[in-house]
């Protein structure tokens, strides 16, 4: 039978809109509060402002991707933070011992991917929930780190490390970083078989199985995959500043799964994509200055990201609802 | 359901061997550690932790999660201030107060959760934020501190020479085992976590009773904040920080299931004994408060790990 031309297009809409949905919520949320606070004072739209938005969230954007990934496998992780703050902290000592920079660059990722990958081993093969798993991972991680440096900042950082504030064409180098990754990650996991693995594992594991995944080696290999992200966000953090301090922003693994879970990645498993994760990154940076540009004090920022973060997943769960009905 | 009951007791069994093992040791290196002195503060120091840990233990039992417990302890700490000195409420009704409060914040999680059909760990992930964001914005970082000193017996005093907050401890855990033990609500809360959908077509009201849970866990939280003020005399809009991890991982050395449907008190209250006399040992040997959460972090995947192999010759 033949549709009409503009049925087939309206279709074709409407399945983008349904597979994106979530990703058009958070988009839409980007431009609208941008409008309605550029109206408000154009200074927010400054360079200066814009530039701080788009890069200040940019690292905790590259870890969503990893951990985007390992929410779709049906895991979690909620070590993630403190892997960062490791990784930061060995960064910048390779760099302060005078070790060449890509060495300092490069260890964190290498450990990362270990790291994330003897995780990923206890979680597919000793069969321990990944929750409770990155919880004592945390313990560990949190607790060596500051025993380690015993609460020391790490200072006098070469210039040359400092990658995170390098600069082309007036636009901080960590929004290159972090819109590159999302856009391989998006486009890897939407057409490589391997990355069509990663649904098929989270969105129903016998069926992978018998279509002849190796589900358990895949979890492990996402884990690494997911380190070696926190490994690119450990860069960028460390090297965002003068100084490395040796903690993280407290709740940071708690940030970087609300992202993800925002950006549409469903936390039972199977479905979502990294591109929602980045702009939910991105949104929370742009609220974070909003507030600053609209006078409201900054003891508030929490408070209103949380009202949203509720928002937006009553919303999705509203939809969700309303999907499941059509097609149960 | 025989074999999860017996692997059950047979993690419960791993973990007092574990418990017996590290007190055996740390009296052994210390002449400090096995003083009623010394044994009687750290209760007093784990009672925070304790109380969210025996309700946090119902959550998890029913297969959800409750990561805001730490935030609504630190919104109660700031509102204790709050009601008594900015709103000029007597103290004793400010207590009271913020105890409600936490059951409303609980409750909320629980509406959420029942209504909205949210998952539990989305749903408090978002109200963590939420509690704690409330906590800073109405503190705006200044502190309440001159509390009249008959408030610090709660805190700091004893009744009958055992830390007050021991006994509230104390009493919370015999009523914990025995409504998850012994009731129908704690069958309730077995069947619900077991399977959901035959939960409610056995007739079990199983929305009620995650909204009672997730209350319950919100009152646990509120009453933690008011003792952990007096315990430390002030209130700050980050107290509770974290304390919902240290809760689950609590639970879950306790052996119950991060998927629901088996776990007990009494295995909480081992992992809670675990996890204290490895601070408190790990810091008589001189290492830091740091180095101790090296350890916990260690222990709980090791007592995982070991009890998964035990539980699986069981099952074989």
């Amino acid at each position: 039978m033949e549709l009409p031309a503009r049925s087939v297009k309206r279709d074709r809409l409407a399945r983008l809109a349904s597979a994106y949905g979530q990703e058009l919520v958070v988009l839409g949320a980007v431009l609208v509060l941008m409008a309605v606070v550029g109206t408000v004072n154009h200074r927010f739209l400054s360079d200066t402002n814009l530039n701080s938005v788009f890069s200040g969230n940019a690292y905790i954007a590259v870890a969503a991707i990893g951990m985007s990934m390992v929410i779709i496998t049906g895991n979690i992780d909620v070590s993630v933070g403190a892997l960062i703050g490791v990784l930061a902290t060995i960064a910048g000592t390779l760099a302060t011992r005078g070790y060449p920079v890509w060495l300092a660059w490069g260890v964190p990722l290498v450990v990362g991917m270990a790291v994330n990958a003897a995780v990923g081993v206890l979680v597919a093969y000793a069969r321990i929930p990944a929750i409770v798993v990155t919880l004592g991972v945390l313990s560990i991680l949190r607790g060596g780190l500051i025993s380690a440096t015993g609460g020391k900042w790490i200072t006098d950082l070469p210039p040359a490390f400092r990658a995170a504030q390098a600069r082309l064409f007036g636009v901080p180098s960590p929004v290159y970083v972090a819109a590159v990754l999302t856009v391989l990650a998006a486009l890897w996991m939407r057409y490589s078989s391997l990355g069509r693995a990663i649904y098929a594992v989270g969105g129903n594991a016998e069926a992978a199985r018998a279509a002849g995944i190796r589900t358990r080696a895949m979890v492990v290999f996402v884990f690494a995959v997911h380190g070696f992200f926190a490994g690119i966000a450990s860069v960028l953090f460390a090297t965002q500043l003068q100084v490395i301090q040796s903690t993280v922003p407290p709740n940071l693994e708690l940030s970087i799964i609300t992202a993800s879970v925002i950006g549409g990645v469903s936390i039972l498993g199977g479905t979502g994509t990294v591109i929602g994760s980045t702009l939910a990154a991105l949104l929370f940076s742009e609220i974070a200055s909003a507030l600053i540009f609209l006078n409201v004090s900054a003891y508030w920022l929490r408070a209103v990201l949380g009202l949203l973060i509720l928002g937006t997943v009553l919303a999705d769960m509203a939809r969700r609802r309303r999907k499941g009905r059509l097609a149960p | 359901m025989k074999v999860d009951v017996r692997s059950l007791f047979r993690h419960e069994t791993v973990l007092a061997i574990l418990a017996v093992l590290t007190l055996a040791v740390l009296a052994h290196q210390h002449e400090a550690f096995f003083t009623a002195d010394n044994l009687l503060n750290q209760g007093r120091l784990a009672a925070e932790l304790g109380l969210v840990s025996l309700t946090m233990t119902f959550v998890i039992v029913t297969g959800g999660i409750d990561l805001s417990v730490g935030s609504i302890l630190g919104l109660g700490a700031i509102l204790v201030g709050v009601f008594w000195k900015n709103l000029g409420l007597p103290l004793p009704l400010a207590m009271v107060l913020t105890v409600l409060v936490g059951g409303l914040a609980g409750l909320g999680n629980g509406l959420i959760i029942t209504r909205f059909r949210v998952p539990p760990l989305i749903a408090t992930l978002a109200t963590l934020a939420l509690y704690r964001g409330l906590a800073e914005g109405i503190s705006k970082s200044r502190s309440v501190r001159g509390y009249p000193e008959w408030f610090f017996r709660l805190g700091q005093g004893d009744v009958a020479g055992v830390p007050t907050q021991v006994w509230i401890l104390a009493a919370a855990a015999l009523l914990a085992a025995v409504v998850l033990g012994r009731t129908t609500f704690g069958r309730a809360t077995y069947a619900l976590g077991a399977n959901e959908t035959a939960a409610r077509f056995s007739g079990v009201a199983v929305d009620r009773t995650k909204l009672l849970i997730y209350t319950g866990s919100g009152l646990a939280s509120g009453l933690a904040a008011v003792i952990f003020v007096s315990r430390v005399s002030t209130t700050r809009s980050d107290m509770g920080t974290g304390l919902e991890l240290d809760a689950v991982t609590a639970v879950v050395l306790g052996g119950t299931s991060i998927f629901g449907g088996r776990g007990t008190i009494v295995g909480t209250v081992l992992g809670l004994v675990l996890i204290q006399a490895l601070r408190n040992g790990l810091a008589l040997a001189g290492v830091k408060g740091d180095g101790t959460i090296v350890v916990i972090g260690a222990v709980l995947i090791l007592a995982i790990l070991v009890s998964n192999f035990v539980g699986r010759e069981g099952d074989g």
